[in-house]
């Protein structure tokens, strides 16, 4: 199995608050990797870090043959430019908790933003690729919608498309359910059990654990800004070794 | 269930009820009634006053078509739209000179509101007209050789003192649209690959002239009023030209009520204007009442917005 992602002693303070003490992960293509831990242990921050939306003080992340917003020179990390971190971006696909749907742009609007902006697609072959991944997550019908016409579910549906059309090599996902009513987490989940079936490569935080144990290849856990627990959900969820971890989970569990 | 009755004794008992179909008479407002009627009588009075004093309505009707006021409105409005192209180009740069990451040009934004936004613009009109008392030549290598006198005419004194200044305005108007825009839509944009520019350009400028439009029709509408105060500078507009006609004919209150007619009817339309731009623009969220909220209270608002 070839990576697809590395991240390599990643660290992350606000003030002086450190949030990520020093984080390894290694992600193969194909994998379907979920990060557990309770509120505030830095999941999303790391999630954040991987792409870049936050810039680690320290460490790197290595994505299939280059290092996200840098370039290796003379032993050193040299910052890229702007356009260049941009372009690396894009080859990671993230979709948010709070669905972050261009509000001035329908639903096909989203969705052939970046492929025509970015990548340079003509209207007519950007708008037929996004009517297939609508389908896709069956949101064809809404294509003329504007998000603040959709119920959460809906709009996460069409973020995933969205994230999607730029073909990413990565699919990160930030919590894609916890915003959402109880009763509308079952279709997001769908789309999402789909994309995994499909072979996307995915990182996925969430709180959802019964999705991390039918859906996910690899669990990790986060605690205070550290993983303390990784393998196989099967073994993580109901064996863990680390009591920190047990507690956590003895307590979402329950 | 049962309704407490108001005092025991009128107490309802069940064989008493009305059936389903009681018709039900509304209450009446006898106080409406009367400070509708009180309302129309004050306006009734000053319709009077205003008909019966010394006005010579004739002469009012006779001066609403003239030539020159017609002229001098035609610079009203020509005045009025060059000062707010120039206000909006000059508020959305430095709007977005206060977002920058470089904080010399952040600076730089400030200084602008500082000084335009912090003297009255009667003031800058006329220190306009007169900047030839500073600069007597207006040099730019290879481009313009000439008198400040020849190239700052009362019409581009008009046009830079009044753009100038609500630019002013517009840079914090701006400034406040761009700030609450939800931080997640340029964090989406990122994430797609799109640069910075871009991200601006196609997300969030989009966003916030949506948010800004109803102050931007009202800059038009204050525009349109303070072109007004060019009459002071020898500019040839609608309230001058009434000016040099009651020198001569001695008909004051009949040539400014002459202009009141003219700006009244300039800012009606404006205003009939703004209402389908914004419903135009507010098509994506049928709550345009909300965003007239947000401008109410921009300032007390926080820079983020929730989730949209």
């Amino acid at each position: 199995m070839s990576l697809a992602v590395k991240a390599v002693g990643i660290r992350k303070s606000f003030g002086s608050h450190e949030v990520l003490k020093g984080l390894d992960l290694e992600v193969a293509y194909g994998e379907v990797l979920c990060i557990l831990g309770p509120s505030g242990s830095g999941k999303s921050t790391f999630l954040r870090c991987i792409n870049h939306l936050e810039t680690p003080n320290s460490g790197y992340v290595w994505i299939d043959g280059a290092i996200m917003g840098y370039a290796l020179h003379r032993g050193a990390l040299q910052e890229l430019p702007i356009r260049q971190l941009r372009a690396q971006q894009s080859q990671l696909g993230m979709v948010f908790q709070h669905f972050n749907l261009f509000a001035h742009r329908t639903v096909l609007g989203n969705v052939i933003e970046g492929p025509m902006v970015v990548r340079g697609l003509s209207r007519a072959k950007a708008e037929a690729r996004a009517m297939e991944l609508l389908e896709q997550v069956g949101m064809a019908g809404k294509a003329s919608s504007y998000p603040s016409q959709l119920s959460g579910g809906q709009k996460q549906r069409v973020a995933i498309a969205r994230s999607l059309a730029m073909e990413p090599r990565v699919m990160l996902f930030d919590e894609p359910t916890s915003a959402l009513d109880p009763e509308l987490v079952g279709e997001v989940l769908e789309v999402m059990r789909n994309l995994a079936r499909g072979g996307t490569t995915m990182i996925v935080v969430t709180h959802e654990i019964g999705f991390a144990r039918e859906v996910a290849d690899r669990v990790v856990v986060m605690i205070d800004g550290e993983i303390r627990e990784t393998g196989a959900p099967g073994q993580v969820l109901s064996n863990p070794g680390d009591p920190r971890v047990r507690s956590f989970l003895s307590r979402v569990l329950a | 269930m049962t309704q407490s009755p108001p005092k025991p004794t009128s107490a309802l008992s069940l064989p008493d009820l009305p059936g389903p179909d009681t018709p039900i008479r509304r209450l009446r407002h006898p106080g409406r009634w009367l400070s509708g009627i009180a309302v129309i009588l004050l306006l009734a009075m000053i319709g009077r006053a205003f008909a019966v004093g010394q006005i010579q309505w004739p002469v009012v009707g006779e001066f609403l078509t003239a030539g020159v006021i017609i002229t001098g409105f035609g610079w009203t409005l020509l005045i009025s739209a060059c000062a707010l192209v120039l206000g909006v180009v000059l508020g959305f740069v430095f709007g977005i000179m206060r977002h920058s990451e470089n904080p010399i040009l952040r600076f730089a934004a400030w200084l602008y509101v500082w000084i335009f936004r912090g003297t009255p613009v009667l003031l800058q009109l006329l220190i306009w007209f007169n900047i030839a008392l500073v600069f007597p030549r207006l040099y730019i290598p290879g481009l313009v050789d000439e008198r400040m006198v020849d190239v700052v005419t009362p019409f581009v004194a008009a046009v830079l003192g009044l753009g100038v200044n609500e630019g002013s305005y517009l840079t914090e108007v701006v400034r406040g649209g761009i700030g609450s825009v939800d931080r997640g839509q340029k964090e989406a944009a990122h994430t797609l690959g799109m640069t910075p520019g871009q991200t601006m350009r196609r997300i969030i400028l989009p966003q916030t002239l949506r948010l800004i439009l109803p102050v931007l029709g009202n800059s038009a509408i204050g525009m349109l009023k303070f072109s007004s105060l060019a009459a002071t500078i020898a500019m040839g507009e609608m309230l001058n030209a009434a000016q040099r006609i009651y020198f001569i004919n001695g008909a004051v209150i009949e040539l400014l009520f002459v202009c009141a007619v003219w700006y009244l009817a300039g800012t009606t339309v404006l205003s009939i204007g703004q209402y389908y731009l914004e419903r135009y623009f507010g098509r994506d969220t049928a709550a345009t009442t909300r965003d007239r909220r947000w401008f109410k209270g921009w300032a007390r608002r926080p820079a983020v917005e929730g989730e949209v």
